[in-house]
């Protein structure tokens, strides 16, 4: 199902899923596995009224989404980079898909969208700087575009890169930083049906300032490894550069998982705040995708590969 | 009745001009997705402005003879206070709902907060005795005490620069703002080295010999 152009008014509104809030928790009860549910991307091509969330928590309001954004490309300003990204142009875009597959090539992003059926998917977006937003999502899962790309068998790591245009993205004139911006994943975690490529939010395509035209959005990870803006995706043996990485490796490692657990030097890790609340709330491990997304860890120790 | 000076009235509008700001974004809904965020790093940037201004006041008398900051020079400071103090409470408070546990664990497992509230509870004492009654009654002691504000600005510029993203020994990151205020600091500190002090001194003795000598002429 092709859902890239509803309508903002077409989007349930707030006291509608609140209500559905509750009965959810009801419903959880009953049902153990109603996280996994509630996390689990909806089946496309039902006929039936698609609910805009599925998650238990508040959807962040659109206009919160779009204006406090970290995106350092345009400034390092969260509420300066939506004006400045108005001279953004995310068309025409391509996307190439190369590196250790059989199959590489290069796509228009008008043929992503056409090519993979986008879903909805509501997501916890955890920042590294203790705050997070809960976001509706249009997208598709990576895998189904790894799978067309068919990785090589010495195949590893994906890596990601964004776009470079300084005339457009007065940011990367800044010459303290690496650009592009760079990021990776490890191919299991890229496989994962939780890591999408996002082409829309809020049921319209992907504003500039959160990563027009297509990003990626991996919410069990702190929000920098969602790579905005993305032109590139090479499959690799190596683990690949990731720019806060390089910028500082004692801070931000490649794994950047959401764990409270393990302190980042200078934010407690263990509490958020809630974009739109007043109380700090606790960070949950793998920020609350601990089900989907553990097995790809096991018997790692996170707090050396943090 | 008192007039005041056009300095002191840009000090005192300026001064209070952040503050207002952030009044004025609270009502008018401008205070960012995340406000108490927000709050805190306003207050704590124009604390930090109004120390290097501060600071200035000494090079702007040695090298341009201009003496009338040195008046402005206790507003300054104790408007910096005022920030910090504002900065401290949304800290302790709005972001930690006076949770003194979790404040004292957060400043002790952070270093940039650690030295953040250092910082403070350096400038207390300043702030306390900036009366000329203090001054008086601490005399010489006092000139020492208030030369603390050469330590409390360098810890107070990396405080914020720690609490950036990125890695500012290493200039990358999101650097560019602290290093500004670092350099600020460091040309200052340096306009107060003896030498230029003094050379600025013999430039100002010559170009009035000069002024004078012109006007002599007729």
């Amino acid at each position: 199902m092709f859902r890239s152009n509803i309508p903002t008014s077409e989007i349930t509104p707030k006291e509608v899923y609140l209500s559905r809030r509750d009965f959810m928790k009801a419903a959880a009860v009953t049902a153990a596995g109603a996280l996994l549910a509630a996390c689990a991307p909806r089946a496309s091509g039902s006929d039936a009224p698609a609910p805009a969330v599925e998650l238990t928590d508040t959807l962040t309001p659109l206009e919160d989404v779009t204006s406090y954004n970290n995106y350092y490309e345009f400034s390092g300003d969260k509420q300066a980079v939506g004006p400045l990204a108005r001279n953004f142009h995310p068309r025409p875009w391509d996307v190439e898909v190369g590196g250790l597959v059989n199959n590489p090539k290069t796509y228009a992003v008008e043929d992503l969208l056409a090519k993979f059926p986008q879903e909805e998917r509501v997501y916890r977006l955890r920042c590294v700087e203790a705050w997070s937003m809960v976001i509706p999502w249009t997208g598709f899962p990576l895998a189904k575009l790894l799978a067309e790309a068919q990785p090589a068998s010495a195949a590893r790591y994906v890596r990601f890169v964004s776009v470079l245009r300084p005339e457009e993205m007065p940011g990367q004139k800044s010459p303290f930083y690496q650009w592009p911006y760079q990021e990776g994943l490890r191919l299991d975690e890229a496989m994962n049906d939780l890591t999408l490529l996002a082409t829309g939010l809020y049921g319209e395509s992907l504003p500039n300032q959160n990563g027009a035209p297509i990003r990626l959005v991996v919410p069990w990870k702190y929000g920098f490894k969602s790579i905005k803006g993305i032109v590139k995706i090479e499959l690799t043996d190596s683990q690949p550069e990731t720019l806060w990485n390089t910028a500082s490796p004692s801070e931000y490692g490649f794994y950047s998982n959401v764990n409270p657990n393990v302190p980042h030097p200078r934010w407690s890790q263990a509490s958020e705040r809630r974009i739109g609340e007043f109380a700090r709330r606790p960070t949950l491990m793998f920020n609350g995708y601990e089900k989907e997304v553990a097995y790809l860890y096991e018997g790692m120790d996170l707090k050396l590969n943090y | 009745m008192k007039r005041y000076t056009p300095l002191q009235i840009l000090v005192h509008v300026a001064a209070w001009f952040p503050l207002a700001r952030l009044v004025f974004e609270a009502f008018t809904g401008g205070l960012t997705a995340n406000p108490i965020q927000h709050i805190e790093q306003r207050t704590g940037r124009a604390a930090l402005t109004l120390l290097i201004l501060a600071l200035a006041v000494t090079p702007l008398n040695s090298l341009f003879g201009w003496s009338e900051p040195i008046k402005r020079r206790r507003a300054l400071g104790l408007y910096a206070f005022m920030y910090a103090v504002i900065h401290v409470t949304a800290f302790a408070d709005l972001d930690y709902g006076l949770a003194w546990g979790l404040v004292v664990q957060t400043i002790f497992e952070k270093p940039y907060i650690l030295l953040g509230a250092a910082s403070f509870l350096l400038l207390i004492p300043l702030a306390i005795t900036s009366f000329d009654v203090w001054q008086a009654r601490l005399k010489k002691r006092w000139k020492r005490l208030h030369m603390l504000i050469y330590l409390i600005a360098p810890m107070v510029i990396l405080h914020y620069a720690w609490g950036k993203k990125g890695d500012f020994f290493r200039l990358s990151g999101d650097v560019t703002l602290p290093l500004a205020y670092a350099a600020a600091y460091l040309a200052l500190m340096a306009l107060r080295l003896p030498a230029l002090r003094r050379a600025a001194a013999s430039l100002r003795g010559r170009a009035r010999h000069r002024l004078l000598k012109r006007r002599a002429i007729p």
